[in-house]
């Protein structure tokens, strides 16, 4: 076991953070969930491509650098660590690219990945719909093959992103006599296009976080679908276990709150229960970091996620929620505050959505309960 | 490699029968504690100069797990991680050397009297007793000590009140010179706590597990039953994420700085809240066969509670991580201790 960096990662680290120190926007941006915010953070996503900062795990020929999993751990580290903005494109660049790294054509690779690097086209998720969430199988959403062009139908929702980004990736029936897991394809299709209509769904902060998006008879090419028809499901379940698993929550973001929350107690006078909350807050980061070093490791040995991504999302997700309740709590009669700046209360805010997204975690326990421990489906 | 081997040897012979069998007998079994010996484990991390295997705490880490998911009765972990390699550390003493070569051929356990722990555990089977005092450490055949037997929750832990005449005579080294080594003593038997707790974790998790499967109620086994999985998938999600810290925590010990202590008092308070939690869960899981003295799970539950409070309790710990947190906050740059200290240093060099 190596626990410390050679001498090539901390070089690596340094010329991180010169150029992010450098290219960090001072102020904080304005929520990217706002027309203004949107496209200020697409300007951001921009200029860390233009670093080739935007994708550092990615092939060169895509616009990354083709770094290994530990140095894409300290490229994170310094990015939370300079408080630089939230990613608009996570979307595209944490999710969906691995899948298209590993079941895309390499003209969808070509096509796809250098503006999604660039922050020219920003991605959404249209996975569930009203009668599809945490039973993500029960979708009905079709594309119906016309010529060379899917004929997209369906109504999708809680699309995080959809009300501004460009493009989606959800999941469809190609076969419409299949059920369940068959039949389904994943799609790619543009959201600016006739016979795409988006209705914006405030979150709970008030921002148009959200969007339904009623599919009328809108067309996408049928190059446009990733992996083989009807396996969409498998498909999926390898961008699922990548955002539950690695790549959308670096422990970075939770290890940079976690060392605010540390100040935040420093300054103020927290009582007993406030600095035991704190300091398991401290712990749980620590441990998140040091579960993910494990695991970038063991990948980059050849290994797999796999059902154990679960227990990362619901400790990520529960930590999250700590750490900023905890906050909340030393802020005292201060935490109920708008506009403060400081960011705890819109923190607190997003972090209540962590249980929920990306399988809600009563569905992430029933995964460790049955795929981990082997006990029967109910 | 060596853990699997322990891990095949006691699933084979530290079964639940074997464990009851044991309680009527004086809580050991010899023959068992042979087996271990012919594997040199006693002698596991000292030095192969002195006869040992000369592995370190990353090894002795898994061995530990392996004992903890078996709720192994003999002293293995405390005096092969905590009290031998102490014994070690004063070779060069006649005295010391003497025990040294029976401990490395097995012949011969040490009891450490540590002022983190109010009683001794193990004296009654040792050969030689190291004790902690304020003028040092002393060295004194255990058969000459007095011994009184404290009763633990835990049926296999053999707690004692020792009874020694110590003098100048007995003294191994004073206290200045001892300290850093009663230090690194206090990190190895919490850090050996906690790794044992991750095994004690992972069967309360296993044997309610396999329960659920087995027993069946309104027609179906109750671990179809969401309130069952929920329960059980909370408690693996805790050991997921404290092995990580385990295992980091051992190879950093070395260290002896404010980060790596830290690190262990971290993996001693997550491994133990887990072995906790598991515990407790395994006999809600259970219901009323958990709570009778028939099913196994008690002992594991019994063990965490006693590991809890050995080797530093949880307020205790808890302040060092605490010291740690605030005196040297940890940013996203700094997961890796040794790498933090050197980039403190760097700071405070420029």
């Amino acid at each position: 076991m190596h626990l410390d960096y050679t001498p090539e990662q901390r070089a690596f680290r340094a010329e991180a953070r010169a150029w992010l120190e450098a290219n960090v926007p001072k102020a904080r941006l304005p929520s990217f969930d706002t027309a203004e915010g949107f496209e200020a953070h697409r300007a951001w996503e921009g200029r860390l491509h233009a670093g080739r900062w935007s994708a550092v795990t990615w092939p060169e020929a895509y616009g990354g650098r083709g770094l290994d999993l530990i140095r894409w751990l300290i490229f994170e580290e310094e990015y939370w660590r300079c408080g630089a903005p939230g990613r608009v494109n996570q979307n595209g660049v944490f999710l969906l690219a691995p899948t298209l790294m590993e079941y895309g054509s390499p003209e969808q690779k070509a096509r796809f990945l250098p503006k999604m690097a660039s922050g020219e086209e920003i991605w959404a998720q249209a996975w569930s719909e009203p009668q599809a969430g945490s039973d993500l199988a029960a979708v009905r959403a079709t594309a119906t093959r016309e010529g060379d062009d899917y004929v997209l139908r369906g109504h999708k929702i809680w699309s995080s992103r959809a009300v501004f980004a460009d493009w989606a990736f959800g999941l469809f029936r190609t076969d419409p006599a299949s059920e369940r897991h068959k039949g389904l394809s994943l799609i790619l299709f543009p959201l600016k296009a006739p016979g795409v209509r988006i209705r914006p769904i405030p979150q709970i902060d008030g921002e148009a976080g959200f969007a339904e998006i009623f599919l009328e008879e809108a067309r996408t090419p049928v190059a446009n679908r990733v992996g083989a028809e009807g396996e969409g499901w498998a498909v999926c379940m390898a961008t699922a276990g990548f955002e539950r698993g690695l790549m959308l929550r670096s422990p970075a973001r939770f290890q940079a709150t976690a060392a605010r929350l540390a100040a935040l107690a420093a300054r103020g006078r927290p009582d007993a229960t406030q600095q035991a909350a704190v300091l398991q807050a401290v712990m749980d980061a620590e441990a998140y970091a040091l579960s993910i070093y494990a695991t970038a490791s063991r990948l980059m040995a050849g290994g797999r996620i796999g059902a154990e991504a679960s227990c990362n999302k619901l400790f990520w997700s529960e930590l999250d929620v700590a750490l900023h309740r905890a906050a909340l709590s030393i802020q005292g009669a201060r935490a109920e505050l708008a506009d403060t700046g400081d960011g705890w209360l819109d923190g607190y805010l997003f972090s209540l959505a962590g249980p929920i997204y990306a399988g809600a975690n009563e569905i992430q326990r029933n995964i460790v309960a049955e795929r981990v421990l082997g006990l029967p489906k109910g | 490699m060596v853990a699997d081997t322990v891990r095949a040897l006691l699933a084979d012979r530290c079964t639940g029968a074997d464990l009851r069998r044991l309680m009527g007998e004086g809580a050991r079994d010899p023959g068992r504690w042979q087996a271990l010996s012919d594997m040199g484990l006693p002698g596991l991390m000292l030095p192969e100069a002195l006869g040992g295997l000369g592995l370190s705490e990353v090894d002795l880490v898994l061995v530990a797990e392996a004992c903890g998911y078996a709720a192994l009765p003999e002293p293995l972990v405390e005096h092969a991680g905590v009290a031998a390699p102490l014994l070690a550390a004063f070779a060069e003493d006649a005295r010391a050397a003497a025990w040294l070569d029976r401990v490395a051929a097995g012949a011969a356990t040490v009891a450490l009297g540590h002022a983190a722990n109010p009683f001794v555990a193990d004296p009654d089977t040792a050969g030689v007793l190291l004790i902690a005092r304020e003028d040092g450490l002393h060295l004194i055949e255990a058969a000459s000590a007095g011994l009184t037997r404290i009763a633990s929750v835990d049926p296999f832990r053999r707690l004692f009140e020792v009874e020694a005449e110590l003098s100048p005579d007995t003294r191994l080294a004073d206290a200045q010179t001892v300290a850093p080594h009663l230090a690194l003593a206090l990190d190895r038997g919490a850090l050996f706590a906690a790794a044992q707790g991750l095994g004690l974790a992972q069967r309360a998790v296993d044997m309610a597990a396999d329960y659920a499967r087995a027993r069946m109620q309104f027609g179906k086994p109750i671990g179809a039953n969401q309130a069952v999985k929920h329960h059980l998938a909370t408690c693996q999600t805790r050991i997921e994420f404290a092995r990580p810290v385990v295992y980091a925590a051992a190879a950093q010990i070395g260290q002896q700085d404010l980060f790596s202590r830290a690190r262990v008092s971290h993996a001693k308070l997550a491994a133990l809240a887990a072995a906790d939690l598991a515990g407790r869960t395994a006999i809600q899981v259970f219901g009323a066969m958990g709570y009778s003295w028939e099913t196994d799970v008690h002992l594991f539950l019994k063990r965490a509670l006693a590991l809890a409070g050995a080797w530093g309790d949880e307020a205790f710990h808890r302040a060092r991580v605490t010291e740690r947190a605030f005196a040297a906050p940890v940013t996203p740059d700094q997961t890796f201790a040794r790498a933090a200290a050197a980039a403190a240093s760097e700071r405070s060099a420029a």
